[in-house]
Formats: structure tokens, C-alpha cells, sequence
């Protein structure tokens, strides 16, 4: 095991797949001579060579666009964008082509293409640069969603959305990009998609936490023992599309109890589909109705103090775990 | 700009190709009427001329992406009218399975890489193809058109940009049939001279008169082989005009009977018809044989596509994921399933691919 940053594990599975499958190729602002955005590519441009490592123009839907054509014919690209909030500028090809193509032209085409971008708030970027969108990418069929958390994860999961052949959203975070976590070098499996990982067993409560949410979430489940004497079970779903709904579905028939956070809006978002979803398929099972934390239905203002309250933080998520183990709370 | 008339079976399929759309695209105006189609229908009626002219100038193996108005494309491209048809009847044979309709042909075998609903949205497709191509070392080309209309879209300048830059073989064919819709050219483009509408992104610029399948040939030729020599894109315009509305539901109130009238005179059909038997190529008899071909073949297309039953309910979710193999998880709000890796359609890979 290696202690490794969450973006050098994002690497270290870029290398991995490019070293196995020549049709892998690098598209996006930036990512080579720069090294990426946020350096998850630094490097790999000397090592592969401007063929397979493509600085672009600021075309985000033509990009994405190319990245469908080229893996309609073969290629396997995976094209970067800067961050989810530019991700608007190509729902386009996203939507109507790397979505559709499959099911539209009958089946004969598929689209092996990954776009991976951060997200996130927290930088004071105000509302045009903190967007956390993996509802609306949720939100299409025809679309994977993988939403890694830990250093482990973005590597096993950046290898199956490789190898998948169907468009994946890889949606990291800005956020984490510098955060350790350990890695085993010498296992280069992929992570299948459609397993969510008990990031932390307990009794009482179900915590999803989605994207970042998931740290968040265990850090509170954490205060929710030590301060309250709650044992939380915290699970991270690691992709949205597919979903592992089983391992969630078995941990609320255990607690009784749900609570789902993630830090996009929470109108039309991911916690209200699962808690749609677990309500349900579980109703028998819940002592007590779903509770969303989310962000704020608000456009993320630059002030540090309103950005601050603007995203979930651990005392929202203690507050609403106690919320929904307490009769009173629910009032 | 006179151009020499090909051997003279070949100029005889060029007709018959011409007429095999026309003939396709009246039946299909039809059927619509009948409510055998429904959605929208885009024919191509008149442009026949540029949609022949430039596919045969395409190797087998280059790759042709088109638009909404693609019946008349994956003809050409030899889709077989009744899978065109049973598509547009909304049939399990259709070309997509009933899937895509009259926006979205498709035909891998053929390499025909579609028709896209989104005006502009195909240009990225394009050059992506293009990409693959020239990454893998291979002589294709891939040929993409559009309309003028499309020309004004971000992904025009975007994708011009970006094949000149990194040298793709594209041809970008901007089909000029006068409107966007219900916009005349005038109204929507600052730069009606289309030809130059990417010089200042690198891309040079040739114009081809699209009523004339002679020259609509010559021109395309000539960018296909100046693209595969220099390894550059090229722009070529192609002058037209559509007969019909933008689709079935257009009164066409933004022209003039006398203007429609005008460019029917030089309908590309009768003209190549006429010239041909001008030249002792074509017989009287060979020229209604033509005819008569198109006329039954489109008839069993339509039998055909009657036949065809609809696609089953319990189909509804199939074609949605590449699924077999992989993952497990929960895709929809429906029970459980897996899905696959790497698996590939060999028949659409250019040149060089492993």
C-alpha cells in the first residue's frame, strides 16, 4: 500500500490504461504541455507523446463532440474538462450524442468515451466556477456516473470507466485533488461499477454521501458517536449510474433509519432520487421519512461566510442523523 | 464549368441513384400524409444532385456524416430503401430499429456515421471520426455536411479550428439550399459567399454547383483528393435548393411560388437525364427502365416497411447500455443487470486500428 493523492491516483490509472490499450487517448484544455488544471496529467504528455495527449482549444463541445466521433470508430478517449462547470457548454454532445448514439442508431454504435471533470464549491469561485452537477448527468439514460472519493477509488473506477463501453461522466473533485489515501500499486484491477463501499458500519442510521459528501459524512458519523453516542453507517455509493441500491436497501432494513447528503441542489437531486428510491423499495423497513442535507437552493455566492452555509458541512448532517433517530426532531 | 460525362454505366447509376431518392422521397411525403410516419420528415427533394454527386466520390472505406435530412444520405450510401422506409414506419427492420426515425439514419456496414437531429452537433462528430483516422494512419476521409443554416453554430467555427490545427482529413460540405429553415441566407449569415466562411480558421474554401451532379462530382473529387494529399480539411459549398418545405409542416410563407418555380427549371434530375441522352448514353427505354426500377423498388420498400411489426414493449429498455459482463447495479429504476467491456463493431474501424 502507497499513501497516495487522490490526483496522482487519477494518473496512475491514466498511465495504467494508456500503457495497455494504445487507443486510449488524452483530449482536453491544457492537459499536456500545462499539465492539467489541477495536474492530473503532468507528465503523461512526455511520456505518450502529443498523439495520445491533445492540448485543445477552449471548445468544450467540440471536444466532447470528437471524443463521441473517435470512439464511435475505435478510439477510447477520455477527454478532460477543466472542471463540471464548463460541462454546460457541451450537454450537447453529452446529452444528445454520447448519451443517445447507442440507443438511437439501433444499437450498431456504441460510445467508449469518458469525460472527466472536477467539481465543487468552496474556493470562493462565486456561481459560475462551484457547480456540483452529477444530478443533471444522473438525470440521463444512457450515461454513467462515477463519483470517486478516495485516492483508491478514482484510480479503479478512472480504469473501469475506461474500459467501459459506455459514456461515463467521471466526476472528481476539486477539493480532493490533494487529498492521501492508500493505494495498492500492485493490484491494477479496475473497480467494477455498481459496488457502493460501507466506508464505516454501524447501527443506527444510514448515511449516504455522494462525491465529497461521503468525507463529510464520515467525519460527522464520527461526532455522532463520540458526542451523541449514535453509531452511524456511512455509504458511499462510488457511482450513481449504475447504482449498488442492494448494499444501501440492506443497511436501511439494519438502521431503520436514512439520511443522504450531497453537496448539489436539492431540488430534482441525487438524494431526492434515492430517497425516492429507498422509500420505495424499503417504506416497511423506515422508522422515519428520508431526510435530504444538500446545498443550498441558492446560486454559490463568493462571500466566505454565505459560501460557508451554503454547502453541507458535518453539523447539518449530525443534526438531521439526530433529526430522524429522535421522535421530537421530526417536528 | 463543363465537365466530361463518367463511362456511361456509371453515369447511368448516378441517375438512377438520383431517381431511386426522388422516387423514396415522394412515397415517403406520402406515407406521411397517411400517417404511415410520424415526428417530423425532412426530404430532400431537389438536392438529389449534391447528395449523389458527392457520395460517389467517396471511397468505400471513407466515412459520410450527415444531418436530419439523411434519407436521401444513407440511400446513396446503398442502405436498402427498405430499411429506410421500415425506419421511418417506426419498424423493428428499420435501419435503427425503429429507434431513430427520419432525423437519425444509420448504417455502420456502410459507413454512414449518421444523421443528426442537432443543426451543428454533427461537425464534432466528424472531425472526431477524422481524428481516429488519422491516428491510426489510414487514407480515409470523412465527409460531413450540413446546411447553411449550420454554419452560424459554435461547433462550426469550433470544429474548423480544430481540423485545421491538428491537420484532419475532413470535408466539410456546407449544402446551401438558400435557408435555414424559414430564414433566407441573407437573413442569417453577415458572409453569404459560404466557400469563405472558414478562411479565417484555416480551412480553405471551393464551391460546387449542386444542381449539377457533374460538377457537384468533379468538385468533391478534388477536395477528396487535396484533403488526403495535404492532410488538411477543406470547406466545399454546395449550391441547391430544396423543392419542399423545411419539413412537411412548413406553409413556406418566406418565398415566392415564382422563386421555387425558377430553381425547378434546373432540377438536377431531368437536366442529368436529358444530357445523358443528349450524349447516346441513355435510351429512351433504359431512361423509363430507371424509372420504373426506382418506382419498385420504393414500392417494395413500402411493402416492406408495412410488414415489419413494431418493435415489443418488452423492448423498451434494450439498446439503452452496451450491457453483458462488467458491472451490476441498478441502471434504471427497474431491477438489476450487468453490463459489458470492450467489445467492438470491426466493421466501422478505419484503417490501422488493432
Amino acid at each position: 500500500m502507497t499513501a497516495m493523492r487522490y490526483r496522482d491516483a487519477l494518473k496512475l490509472a491514466l498511465r495504467e490504461e494508456m500503457q495497455r490499450d494504445e487507443a486510449v487517448v488524452l483530449l482536453g484544455e491544457d492537459i499536456g504541455v500545462f499539465g492539467g488544471a489541477f495536474k492530473v496529467t503532468a507528465g503523461l504528455l512526455e511520456e505518450f507523446g502529443e498523439q495520445r495527449v491533445r492540448d485543445t482549444p477552449i471548445s468544450e463541445n467540440t471536444i466532447v463532440g470528437m471524443g463521441v466521433g473517435a470512439a464511435m470508430v475505435g478510439l477510447r478517449p477520455v477527454v478532460e474538462l477543466m472542471t463540471v462547470n464548463f460541462a454546460l457548454l457541451a450537454f450537447d454532445q453529452i446529452v444528445n450524442h454520447a448519451a443517445h448514439i447507442h440507443y438511437m442508431f439501433g444499437g450498431h454504435a456504441h460510445v467508449p468515451l469518458v469525460v472527466r471533470m472536477p467539481q465543487g464549491a468552496g474556493h470562493q469561485l462565486g456561481p459560475t466556477h462551484s457547480h456540483s452537477l452529477e444530478a443533471m448527468f444522473l438525470h440521463v439514460p444512457g450515461l454513467l456516473v462515477a463519483v470517486p472519493s478516495t485516492a483508491a477509488d478514482a484510480r479503479g473506477l478512472l480504469k473501469s470507466a475506461i474500459r467501459d463501453e459506455n459514456p461515463v461522466i467521471f466526476i472528481e473533485h476539486e477539493s480532493l485533488y490533494g487529498v492521501r489515501g492508500e493505494v495498492d500499486e500492485d493490484d491494477p484491477q479496475p473497480l467494477p461499477f455498481g459496488r457502493a463501499r460501507v466506508v464505516r458500519a454501524g447501527e443506527d442510521v444510514t448515511i449516504v454521501g455522494v462525491s465529497r459528501m461521503a468525507l463529510t459524512a464520515e467525519r460527522a458519523a464520527e461526532q455522532l458517536a463520540a458526542e451523541h453516542g449514535v453509531q452511524a453507517e456511512v455509504i458511499d455509493p462510488r457511482t450513481l449510474r449504475p447504482l449498488d441500491l442492494d448494499t444501501i436497501l440492506a443497511s436501511v432494513a439494519k438502521t431503520n433509519r436514512c439520511v443522504v447528503v450531497e453537496e448539489g441542489w436539492p431540488h430534482g437531486g441525487v438524494a431526492a432520487n434515492l430517497a425516492a428510491l429507498i422509500s420505495e423499495q424499503a417504506f416497511d423497513d423506515l422508522d422515519a421519512p428520508v431526510v435530504r442535507v444538500s446545498g443550498a437552493d441558492v446560486p454559490m455566492p463568493y462571500s466566505k461566510p454565505l459560501e460557508e452555509i451554503a454547502y453541507p458541512h458535518e453539523p447539518q448532517i449530525v443534526r438531521a442523523a439526530l433529526g430522524v433517530s429522535t421522535q421530537e426532531a421530526l417536528r | 464549368m463543363t465537365h466530361s460525362l463518367p463511362e456511361p454505366e456509371t453515369a447511368r447509376e448516378w441517375l438512377a441513384a438520383m431517381v431511386l431518392i426522388r422516387r423514396f422521397e415522394e412515397r415517403a411525403g406520402e406515407m406521411y400524409a397517411r400517417a404511415k410516419i410520424g415526428g417530423f420528415l425532412h426530404l430532400s427533394i431537389g438536392e438529389e444532385a449534391t447528395i449523389v454527386g458527392s457520395e460517389r466520390a467517396l471511397r468505400e472505406s471513407d466515412y459520410l456524416v450527415s444531418t436530419y435530412r439523411s434519407h436521401g444520405d444513407a440511400l446513396a450510401r446503398g442502405t436498402p430503401p427498405e430499411r429506410v422506409m421500415a425506419e421511418l414506419f417506426g419498424r423493428v427492420d428499420g435501419c435503427c430499429k425503429g429507434h431513430g426515425g427520419s432525423m437519425h439514419m444509420f448504417d455502420a456496414q456502410r459507413r454512414f456515421m449518421g444523421g443528426y437531429g442537432i443543426v451543428g452537433g454533427n461537425l464534432p462528430i466528424a472531425a472526431g471520426i477524422a481524428l481516429a483516422c488519422r491516428q491510426r494512419g489510414g487514407e480515409e476521409v470523412t465527409l460531413c455536411t450540413f446546411g447553411d443554416g449550420a454554419s452560424n453554430q459554435g461547433t462550426f467555427g469550433e470544429t474548423l479550428n480544430l481540423a485545421a490545427l491538428w491537420r484532419l482529413p475532413v470535408v466539410f460540405m456546407v449544402v446551401n439550399n438558400q435557408f435555414g429553415m424559414g430564414t433566407s441566407l441573407s437573413r442569417h449569415s453577415a458572409v453569404t459567399d459560404l466557400q469563405r466562411k472558414g478562411e479565417s480558421l484555416g480551412v480553405p474554401g471551393m464551391r460546387c454547383d449542386g444542381m449539377d451532379i457533374l460538377d457537384t462530382h468533379a468538385t468533391l473529387s478534388e477536395a477528396l483528393r487535396r484533403v488526403r494529399e495535404e492532410g488538411r480539411p477543406l470547406l466545399v459549398e454546395a449550391v441547391t435548393y430544396r423543392f419542399r418545405g423545411h419539413s412537411m409542416a412548413d406553409p413556406e410563407d418566406y418565398r415566392t411560388k415564382e422563386e421555387v418555380a425558377e430553381w425547378r427549371e434546373r432540377d438536377p434530375i431531368p437536366a442529368f437525364g436529358a444530357l445523358l441522352e443528349r450524349e447516346g448514353v441513355l435510351s429512351a427505354e433504359q431512361h423509363e427502365q430507371i424509372e420504373r426500377e426506382a418506382t419498385q423498388r420504393v414500392d417494395e420498400a413500402v411493402q416492406f416497411a408495412e410488414r415489419s411489426p413494431f418493435p415489443a414493449p418488452d423492448t423498451l429498455y434494450e439498446d439503452v447500455y452496451v450491457l453483458d459482463g462488467q458491472a451490476h447495479g441498478h441502471y434504471h429504476d427497474r431491477p438489476a443487470v450487468t453490463h459489458a467491456q470492450e467489445s467492438r463493431n470491426d466493421a466501422v474501424l478505419p484503417a490501422g486500428s488493432a
